[in-house]
């Protein structure tokens, strides 16, 4: 039997409520201490696994700066543990594990002003217009062929370049981190292999736990931020998770390889070879940068695509023009990012490389990376929940610029294996028990919808609750599935 | 040689015992393949070649597993059979043989994103090869 090894709470110092100090010497070779942003019950399933111990590695990196974070939904993953937050100085390093290989794998949410009322009697058969229109699953491939100049293009201009090609609005731009573009891309340091996967792939969900959600706002929890936001109790959104696709798992296999080599040469020592790294400021570093914001734009140009499908499913089974239907986006976030990022460490403002492996940006009214449209408020932060429970929408806070490098969590994280949900949960009749719960769920096949249950996955409004008690966010919206589409 | 999916919080893994270097990388591979889709579901046909090479076991193991991912990804093609006619010397010399991967027909067991170096292990023990590697899912 394979053992996953947990190292335990064990010498992790509780500071305050919702944080934990994992000094230097929890394990040989930390550079800087550790944080971990829990509540007991958190903390506790982190240490059943290899999750604070990768804590610990990511503290062990060149020129990481201060401490080595991990956000309340902190799980064990491959390289960094998701939920880790890392930022270094310019004599650190970018690692392309401490990005992954779904690079700027993200989260949307669109607006309707239609209510509850209004979708539920004819839903299954809009999760129907919309699951044909949505091209998903095994070897799904988009309707946009993207040639190599067309390809180009997208790395260079993200988001805005498929709202020129049409699909989308100006407005949608204003709506997303840094307007729907990562800057800095380079395509010429897209292997030809990233372009040959990305030919077909704009515009597709993928699988695993990539979906679609038809969502209705439960409960508003903070009326100012949520009538700054356009969103009101009994209100019809709509959920977009998907990421880079193929273009970014080959942009990290790529990259790892080349990392290794400089790891090799350098002689940097590694406690996991997928840490694979490179100096800042070096050409490997450079390129690495240049082809993950190309994979970046990659990303958020497929989910500009995805909601240019649902926009058009709506349309067609409402019978009305989606601006009719309100349909504007409120927020697209990537929690699978490195970028360059100016925070206040010890009194000093520094450029540091924030990488964020299952964490989202955080940032409070004011920074100026917040779009206008939220300058009051803090940037809209879109949580996923599991699809039997609930999502959030949340704000960034001034809190997470000094405790977090201006990040909170992604989601709620999982606390089962795929392989033991596959085993002890019966998909048919999760199905059926959903649907008992009013949310439809249209799935590929039984065993994928079983991986993805409620009960394999951590209690999201713990999760934010945490996020919230330690300052990193501030909750704004709960909303409930009505009806989920999973690749 | 055997293989068996092993337990990870977020992701997944394989283990696979081997008695030489060649049943290892073909168990490997058909541990990941088996992960994706029933091999029964999806047909033989005309074989490619597949020739890598690597500076270590596990670069080449990495390289090997990418490498299907990558046919699936960017050609579409699902393999069903694996055939590994050498490893030596760093560098695995083997025929994929599957079909185009098709959206209705077959039916996606699970997303594999890439196989990753963490905690990977192609090592040789007292009764023959072993490996570990855990996906991104």
């Amino acid at each position: 039997m394979f053992d996953p090894g947990g190292c335990g709470m064990e010498g992790l110092k509780r500071v305050s409520e919702y944080k934990w100090e994992m000094p230097i010497g929890f394990k040989p070779g930390m550079r800087v201490p550790g944080t971990i942003f829990a509540d007991e019950e958190l903390v506790e399933l982190a240490g059943r696994d290899r999750a604070l111990e990768q804590v610990a590695n990511v503290a062990s990196l060149p020129g990481i700066v201060s401490r080595s974070l991990a956000m309340p939904d902190i799980h064990w993953g491959y390289g960094f543990p998701i939920g880790g937050v890392a930022a270094f100085s310019s004599d650190g390093v970018v690692s392309p594990g401490g990005v992954g290989f779904d690079i700027s794998c993200g989260v949307r949410l669109v607006k309707t002003n239609l209510t509850e009322g209004d979708v539920l009697p004819g839903l299954a058969d809009l999760l129907a217009a919309i699951a044909a229109t949505v091209p998903r699953g095994l070897g799904s491939r988009g309707p946009i062929h993207s040639p190599e100049a067309v390809l180009r293009n997208v790395f260079r201009g993200g988001a805005k370049a498929v709202v020129g090609m049409g699909y989308g609005r100006e407005g949608d731009l204003e709506h997303a981190e840094r307007g729907g573009v990562y800057e800095g891309a380079n395509p010429d340091a897209v292997s030809a292999r990233a372009y040959e996967r990305g030919k077909d792939q704009l515009g597709t969900l993928g699988s695993g736990n990539h979906f679609l959600e038809v969502q209705v706002v439960e409960k508003v929890i903070r009326g100012e931020v949520a009538r700054e936001f356009g969103l009101f109790e009994g209100q019809v959104t709509v959920m977009i998770h998907s990421g880079s696709r193929g273009v970014g798992h080959q942009v990290c296999t790529d990259y790892l390889q080349v990392m290794d080599r400089v790891v090799k040469r350098t002689g940097i020592e590694l406690p996991d070879r997928q840490l694979a790294c490179a100096p800042l400021g070096s050409q490997e570093a450079v390129e690495y940068m240049g082809a993950m914001a190309c994979a970046g734009n990659y990303a958020v140009s497929n989910r500009q695509a995805l909601m240019h499908w649902v926009r058009r499913a709506f349309e067609r089974h409402f019978n009305s023009p989606e601006s009719r239907l309100g349909m504007d986006l409120l927020f697209d976030v990537s929690h699978n990012t490195a970028r360059m990022e100016t925070h206040e460490v010890e009194g000093r403002r520094l450029d540091v490389c924030v990488h964020r492996k299952g964490a989202t940006a955080s940032f409070p009214a004011g920074h100026p990376e917040v779009p206008a449209a939220y300058a009051s408020t803090g940037q809209p932060v879109i949580i996923p929940g599991d699809m039997g429970t609930h999502s959030y929408v949340l704000a960034g806070s001034h809190e997470a610029m000094k405790e977090s490098f201006g990040s909170t969590c992604h989601g709620a994280g999982r606390t089962m294996s795929r392989t033991k949900a596959k085993k002890t949960i019966d998909g048919a009749e999760l199905r059926a028990r959903l649907k008992s719960r009013g949310i439809l769920v249209v799935a590929g096949t039984d065993a994928l919808l079983a991986e993805e249950a409620p009960e394999a996955y951590k209690d999201v409004t713990r999760v934010v609750d945490v996020c919230e008690g330690a300052g990193l966010s501030r909750k704004v919206a709960m909303l409930r599935p009505m009806g989920v589409i999973k690749g | 040689m055997k293989y068996r999916t092993i337990e990870h919080s977020a992701d997944i893994g394989i283990e696979v015992e081997a008695c030489s270097l060649e049943e290892l990388f073909a168990g490997a591979a058909t541990g990941m393949l088996s992960l994706i889709v029933d091999p029964a579901t999806v047909a033989p046909e005309a074989p490619r070649d597949v020739t890598l090479d690597a500076g270590d076991l596990e670069e080449l193991m990495f390289k090997w597993l990418n490498e299907l991912l990558y046919l699936l990804g960017a050609e579409g093609l699902l393999p069903s059979r694996i055939q590994v006619h050498r490893v030596e010397e760093l560098r695995i010399e083997a025929s994929v043989w599957g079909e185009p991967a098709e959206a209705g027909r077959h039916q996606a067991l699970e997303e594999i994103k890439a196989a990753t170096y963490h905690d990977m292990r192609v090592e040789h023990r007292e009764d023959g090869w072993f490996a570990r590697i855990i996906f991104d899912v």
